[in-house]
């Protein structure tokens, strides 16, 4: 076991990885799904016993065929990758597990196999950004996460995906190369591609100008490919015309990773470096955040698809993420992270809710799932309960992140004040919008709705079974809150360790 | 059973209740109502049983679990709480035996989900009054006003949903805005939102900050109505009466004042706010909508909104007695809780079955009702004298000790307030007193009626016994808060 145990970084992208050319060769449907599902609950094992390894000891490394550190690749696993796993882990293994009725519905049978094939090179894309620690890895894995999900998203029946998807395809290839660029002009200027090696060398050239170009192209890249605001065009629609379990999951972890990588590159790399990047850094991000969240929880409050709906809340909440992150503090970066997990669960109860909704109602809007709680009271149950965590009601996984983030702009001086308002104002707009729903869900009238003529009946159980785990789950980490909130404040210790 | 078992188990009754009521719906309507009936009781019997033990001066604890560091879900009983939880839970079963006259009478729709709704509301009602801590009551506060969402909407037409609509947003709008703010700043300053008796921020917060923060609590809490944030009161009154009654006059609300009271005594402390000049403007706002909330009353024709603009008069009365911050009128203030919830419940039975009865809603209409409908009337007539503050209402014990209070603090606003008041009070309840007895009934203006249902007759019977009773019997109430307060002189 413990020999095993060693080996696990390396098994985290290996899994996924291997397994998504065996699923090809399975032809038939359901063999298909629960091959991917089978392999996804081992890659959550994984993330979980990896979990464990960082909680009790603290962080591990690997050498991928025993080269010794600059010269090899190097995985490293520490408490801020562990937290992400678990959110990428857990989301795909959860989804699938509920996805086989409405992927079957959503995807023709002779694409099923390339279609979960391209799910597991997901998975393997997102692990292997969580677990490498060199940069230009990092950009593989990028880059194989993000032609999967490309894939994914084009799947569907909705022809609308197409343009969707190209526009994140060109948005995405732009963020990569960007990426590309910065981390070749570093290679250039340092000669490593290992971050901790690059952290070291880079203070030597730290004032050229190379450096200082390489630090806008990466940051740029990523926060688009991370759909910071304003770089987030590509999201709603991606978001909206994907199949609905594709959006649950893009939706809980995607963005996230990307996330990931821009904090770990800005805290390792250029927050010690760089004279004035901190500052640079906080100054940037936080009225960025801000906008994001106000802005796009107004687009939300007035839009009538809901699943655009959701994708623009999203953009709001990665704005929260951020705005923990611009404060450059121990309880605001705690408190961003500590989002990233909980909005992944909130994120995804809500879109599992309208997977539900999906699978009897086509075009999921506002006007055509009226009173659709007499036909499909679990669900619609589940969309309430999910709703509230994201609009941090007490004793939902959300609230903690709201503690966390209010009490960390109070900390941050005088200007708290008004971050705390904005914080509030826009956990309002979220009552709106969830609540919009709700009225029409509940108390809208039947006649005006059912125009598609098609009966409508509760979902499938597995579907409505993960759609209620994920609700748990936000209830659980409501009231349970040490798991997140230890391994997010460790990793801001991590991140915060690397500044002088 | 130890105390901590009996906190627990308060909190599991109504939870248990929900369970058995939606089992029985199956079986028939009388079954559900008989387990709604034995919910209320045992919950009553439970929360009654833990008195003698305050009353003793002990404190039961009861230790859920901790969130995070420095966030726990803890239960302490105490005198203010001890006594908001016996009164609610002691008025549902009244309440409860009300609901089935109204909701049969009226034929309502979806009555399980309403006795459901109900039972969760007192679970949320209990958890509040027994919260250890700022954050447990947030907890509480939140699910109340949640779970009195389907009650409130319960009709579902449009004009039923706006009001709702006002509800919610009011209620959310303050609860997130003011409220979580302030509470997150008393952690933030004070280490820890634990009620202490004296207060926690006595040495943390001083001068203008103090009296900000006390704005944010107050207009936080929007169940205690203080204007301007008093709306959703009135649009409450679409839900059907016995919510309005037990929750709007009751529950809510008092959770609403009883918080506010809560959070004066033992998170400021009444010495700490008292020498805090910046803390003044409380009195000050609780006697403007004391005023103002009386004289909108008065031009008020449909019954059940005059009833809640008294309503919000009321709540400030105990929001001015606290603020006097004297311990004669903090305990003039919960002494009110419990006279006003009597008077009040029984002015809304009474509404509920003029309803019931007749389909009447406007004052005007009540034009030589109390003929028809005697004990009704009976009962509304003693609910409005116990309003004014007429002895031997209830209502006179607690306007002494706030009069009392004041006196003490030297405070003329607060005795001048009290002054007209008592006037407005009488200006827009004797005439409908007047009418409903002396007037002359139009002839064929409605329906031939005699009294409302039996079930709805006997609760309003009893209440107002009780706002009779609670003129002679209020000793224990007054030695059980002397307890905070300190023996009154």
């Amino acid at each position: 076991m413990s020999a095993l145990q060693a080996h696990m970084p390396a098994l985290q992208v290996i899994v996924p990885m291997l397994s998504a050319p065996l699923v090809l060769l399975l032809k038939e449907r359901r063999l298909c799904w629960a091959a991917t599902t089978l392999t996804s609950l081992c890659s959550f094992a994984i993330a979980v016993a990896l979990c464990m390894g960082v909680l009790a000891g603290g962080e591990s490394y690997y050498l991928m065929g025993s080269w010794p550190d600059p010269y090899g690749i190097e995985l490293g696993v520490d408490a801020f990758s562990v937290l992400l796993l678990l959110v990428v882990n857990g989301a795909s293994t959860l989804v699938l597990m509920g996805a086989f009725g409405s992927l079957n519905q959503d995807i023709e049978g002779h694409r099923q196999p390339l279609f979960y094939s391209a799910w597991l090179l997901a998975v393997a894309g997102l692990n292997g950004i969580l677990v490498t620690a060199d940069a230009f890895n990092i950009f593989v894995f990028m880059e194989i996460s993000a032609l999967a999900s490309y894939v994914l998203v084009s799947a569907g029946p909705n022809r609308r995906a197409l343009p969707a998807v190209f526009k994140y395809l060109i948005m995405g290839t732009i963020g990569a190369t960007f990426y590309l660029i910065g981390i070749g002009l570093i290679y250039l200027m340092t000669g490593t591609l290992n971050l901790a090696d690059m952290e070291i060398r880079i203070h030597l050239v730290a004032d050229q100008k190379p450096i200082l170009v390489a630090a806008g192209f990466i940051t740029i890249g990523l926060a688009l490919k991370a759909a910071v605001f304003p770089l987030h065009v590509w999201l709603p629609n991606a978001y909206t015309y994907a199949p609905n379990m594709v959006t649950v999951f893009l939706a809980a972890c995607a963005t996230k990773v990307s996330l990931y990588i821009l904090l770990r590159f800005d805290f390792f790399v250029f927050q010690p470096n760089l004279a004035g990047h901190d500052l640079q850094f906080a100054y940037f991000l936080m009225p960025l955040s801000l906008l994001a969240v106000l802005v796009a929880s107004t687009v939300a409050m007035f839009e009538p698809n809901l699943k655009r709906m959701l994708a623009w809340s999203s953009v709001a909440q990665i704005g929260y993420i951020t705005l923990g992150a611009s404060l450059v503090s121990l309880a605001g970066i705690t408190a961003g992270l500590l989002h990233m997990f909980n909005h992944a669960l909130a994120k995804a109860a809500l879109f599992l809710a309208l997977a539900c909704l999906g699978m009897s109602v086509r075009h999921l809007r506002l006007e055509n799932i009226a009173g659709i709680a007499r036909q499909m009271p679990w669900t619609m149950a589940a969309f309430v309960l999910a709703g509230l965590s994201l609009i941090g009601v007490p004793g939902t996984a959300g609230f903690i992140s709201k503690w966390y983030l209010i009490s960390a702009v109070f900390e941050s001086g005088p200007w708290g004040v008004a971050l705390a308002g904005v914080i509030v104002i826009s956990s309002l707009m979220a009552v709106v919008y969830i609540w919009r729903v709700v009225e029409v869900a509940y108390f809208g009238s039947l006649e005006t709705g059912s125009t598609t003529g098609a009966t409508i009946a509760e979902a499938p159980l597995p579907l409505l079974l993960a759609t209620w785990t994920a609700v748990a789950l936000n209830f659980y980490f409501g009231f349970a809150a040490s798991l997140p909130v230890e391994l997010s404040t460790r990793a801001a210790r991590i991140l915060l360790g690397h500044i002088p | 059973m130890s105390s901590a078992a009996t906190i627990l188990a308060c909190l599991l009754i109504p939870l248990a209740g929900t369970i058995a009521i939606m089992l029985a719906a199956r079986v028939g309507d009388n079954l559900r109502e008989t387990a709604t009936l034995v919910t209320a009781g045992a919950l009553a019997w439970t929360v009654w049983s833990l008195l003698p033990e305050v009353m003793a001066g002990e404190r039961p604890h009861l230790y859920l679990f901790e969130i995070v560091p420095g966030l726990d879900v803890a239960f302490t009983v105490e005198p203010l709480g001890m006594l908001f939880a016996a009164l609610a839970s002691s008025l549902w079963i009244v309440n409860s035996i009300y609901s089935i006259g109204y909701m049969r009478g009226n034929k309502e729709s979806k009555q399980t989900r309403f006795y459901v709704f109900f039972a969760l509301s007192l679970a949320a009602t209990i958890g509040i009054a027994f919260a250890a801590n700022l954050f447990t009551l947030f907890l509480f506060y939140e699910a109340l006003t949640l779970l009195t969402y389907p009650l409130v909407s319960h009709k579902g037409d449009e004009k039923t949903l706006r009001s709702a609509r006002v509800y919610l947003g009011i209620l959310m709008t303050t609860s997130i805005g003011l409220l979580l703010p302030a509470i997150i700043w008393t952690y933030w300053v004070a280490g820890s939102g634990e009620f202490t008796p004296g207060g926690i921020l006595a040495d943390h917060l001083q001068g203008p900050a103090l009296g900000l923060l006390l704005a944010l609590f107050v207009f936080g809490i929007g169940k205690a109505a203080v204007m301007p944030v008093h709306r959703w009161l009135p649009a409450a009154m679409v839900a059907p009466t016995p919510v309005s009654a037990l929750l709007h006059a009751v529950a809510v609300v008092k959770a609403g004042v009883f918080s506010v009271t809560k959070i004066i005594v033992y998170i400021f402390g009444v010495d700490h706010l008292f020498d805090t000049p910046s803390s003044g403007w409380l009195l000050y706002a609780a006697a403007f909508t004391i005023i103002v909330a009386s004289l909108v009353a008065l031009r008020q024709q449909n019954l059940k909104r005059l009833l809640a603009y008294s309503t919000i008069a009321q709540l400030s009365y105990v929001i001015m007695a606290a603020a006097i911050l004297k311990p004669l009128a903090e305990i003039g203030a919960s002494v009110h809780m419990v006279a006003h919830a009597f008077g009040k419940i029984t002015l809304f039975f009474a509404a509920g079955a003029i309803y019931t009865a007749s389909k009447k809603t406007e004052v005007f209409q009540l034009a030589g009702i109390g003929r028809r409908m005697p004990w009704t009337m009976t009962a509304f007539t003693i609910g409005a004298l116990s309003m004014i503050g007429v002895p031997p209402t209830g209502g006179f014990v607690s306007k002494w000790f706030i009069l009392a209070g004041a006196f003490q603090a030297d405070n003329y606003v607060a005795i001048f307030t009290i002054i007209v008041s008592t006037a407005l009070n009488a200006a827009y309840f004797l005439p409908i007193v007047y009418l409903a007895w002396f007037g002359r009934e139009v002839e064929g203006a409605g329906p031939e009626h005699g009294e409302a249902p039996l079930a709805s007759v006997i609760a309003l019977t009893i209440t107002a016994a009780l706002t009779i009773l609670f003129f002679v019997f209020n000793g224990p109430v007054i030695e059980l808060e002397s307890q905070i307060f300190g023996a009154p002189s």
